[in-house]
């Protein structure tokens, strides 16, 4: 695993080893969504080449989710939790 | 005897026409395999593969060189035992010394759950023909004693799935040797020419591509890119499932031969074999955050190296050569996506995750016949990109990847 640190709200800057990746964020369930554009929402991804906004598990901590800016590029996080997301595109 | 010195052309730059028949973008061993077929099988030689750095540069030349066919589905049995079928011909066929070496490929269970699914595997195999059977731990010592059968570790060797055609082969030999054939029957091989954009008229038929050295107009357009198929789509305004994940392995110094199988381990989340040069080659599964950076990293070799050592002991004092990296297009269900994109004359082969280099044959062979009939072979028909959305998934994490 790559090496860099997720500043965890609970537990300060953590290795991100101690984290599960929760994948690009992505749009809530719509209940009034067609069924078309739900199974767009639980397929499709952006697989960002540059600066993603995106969940992970502090599965070897506190156990809290966080969301990050990340540039896959160069896997530097941009914006920690609770920071500012950034100008990122997402679905969500 | 002169002739055993002759030189051999491979492939020359060739002037870039404004117009082909068919545009692959992609010059690694898929995108290759599909321009020879083109002209072989269909005598369709007015092609051109765009390449946006050198020939086999992407997961072509970073595999660890398998190739076998004990998949876990039917879909997935057929299609690869048809790579099988054509790979064991093509030293001959394409001229060129591929070096495939028919070791065995035992995929190893260390826990209960991993027995049942390597012995469903094995089932699944010989109903399709394929030689694959659940082995026990007696005949694994037997037939690979170098293997630490120890039950000292933390996940003795309980069973494995022996897959005696499992070879390995010169993976930069099949893309050069493709290439060399497509450019002798006339395809032409673009270096470094980079595709930017996908032109489309305006019923929204593909009609040509966008690239570094200008438009060119395609009859039909194939994307065999791989780690960059997302880019790829975007521009053709395509949405995909599809992650990247890096992949990394590496390479100790050579030794003599000492390993004469290919070792998987399910449980362990490694591999390893010995290459024809003597030096061990040791993979690892994805890993788990999507990136499209290449850096090797210290804890993958960490964490491999401890694996390995569980497996093959007698490796403790290797010396460790080279390590790389590579993206894997990974797909929810671990199968490919081919053939129709909803885009016409736009076809994807694309979604190779960790599975791509033993399906370098058949995927030139059902993507040129893709795109010289138009018409989804048959053998490719399960790994359509509507299936998400059907709900109709070839589920291959079992046999595609380490990690299960």
């Amino acid at each position: 695993m790559s090496h860099f640190y997720i500043r965890c709200p609970n537990c300060g800057p953590r290795a991100c080893s101690e984290f599960s990746y929760n994948g690009e964020v992505r749009p809530l369930a719509d209940p009034a969504a067609s069924e078309a554009a739900e199974i767009d929402r639980l397929w499709l991804r952006r697989n960002a080449n540059g600066l993603q906004r995106e969940r992970w598990f502090h599965a070897a901590g506190c156990r809290r989710f966080v969301t990050i800016t990340r540039d896959t590029r160069t896997n530097i996080i941009v914006a920690q939790p609770g920071e500012p997301a950034g100008d990122v595109a997402t679905h969500a | 005897m002169s002739g055993l010195f002759r030189g051999r052309t491979w492939w020359k730059r060739s002037e870039l026409k404004k117009s082909y028949d068919v545009v692959i973008i992609g010059g690694g061993g898929h995108g290759m395999g599909t321009a020879y077929y083109l002209a072989k099988n269909f005598g369709i030689t007015n092609v051109a593969v765009l390449e946006k750095n050198y020939i086999g540069a992407g997961g072509t030349g970073r595999n660890t060189t398998i190739i076998r066919s004990n998949y876990r589905t039917p879909e997935g049995i057929r299609f690869y035992e048809r790579s099988m079928e054509l790979f064991r011909g093509l030293s001959q066929e394409l001229d060129i010394n591929m070096m495939l070496s028919k070791l065995g490929h035992f995929t190893l269970a260390h826990t209960d759950s991993s027995v049942r699914v390597q012995r469903e595997r094995g089932e699944t195999n010989r109903l399709l023909g394929v030689d694959s059977k659940l082995i026990g731990r007696e005949e694994i010592a037997d037939l690979c004693p170098e293997l630490n059968m120890s039950m000292d570790v933390a996940y003795p060797i309980q069973a494995a799935l022996y897959h005696p055609p499992g070879s390995v082969l010169r993976h930069d030999a099949v893309v050069w040797g493709y290439a060399t054939g497509a450019y002798h029957k006339g395809v032409h091989i673009h270096q470094g020419v980079e595709v930017t954009g996908i032109r489309k008229d305006a019923s929204g038929k593909c009609i040509g591509v966008d690239t570094s050295e200008g438009p060119i107009d395609a009859g039909v357009v194939v994307s065999a890119v791989a780690g960059w198929t997302t880019q790829v789509c975007d521009m053709a305004g395509v949405r995909t499932p599809i992650t990247n994940h890096p992949l990394q392995a590496f390479v100790t110094e050579p030794v003599k031969p000492m390993l004469h199988k290919i070792l998987v381990s399910a449980n362990l989340h490694v591999y390893v074999s010995q290459t024809d040069r003597g030096e061990f080659l040791i993979g690892s599964e994805i890993e788990p955050y999507t990136t499209y950076n290449l850096r090797s990293t210290f804890s993958f070799v960490q964490h491999s190296v401890a694996n390995a050592l569980d497996l093959v002991p007698q490796l403790a004092r290797l010396k460790m050569m080279r390590q790389w990296t590579g993206y894997c297009d990974m797909t929810p269900d671990y199968s490919p996506i081919m053939g129709e994109t909803g885009v016409e004359n736009f076809y994807l082969d694309a979604g190779w995750g960790t599975w791509g280099f033993k399906a370098t044959a058949v995927c030139g062979e059902t993507m040129a016949q893709m795109a010289a009939t138009g018409k989804t072979p048959e053998l490719i028909a399960p790994f359509r990109l509507s299936r998400f959305a059907d709900e109709q998934m070839v589920p291959e994490k079992a046999a595609a990847s380490v990690s299960h």
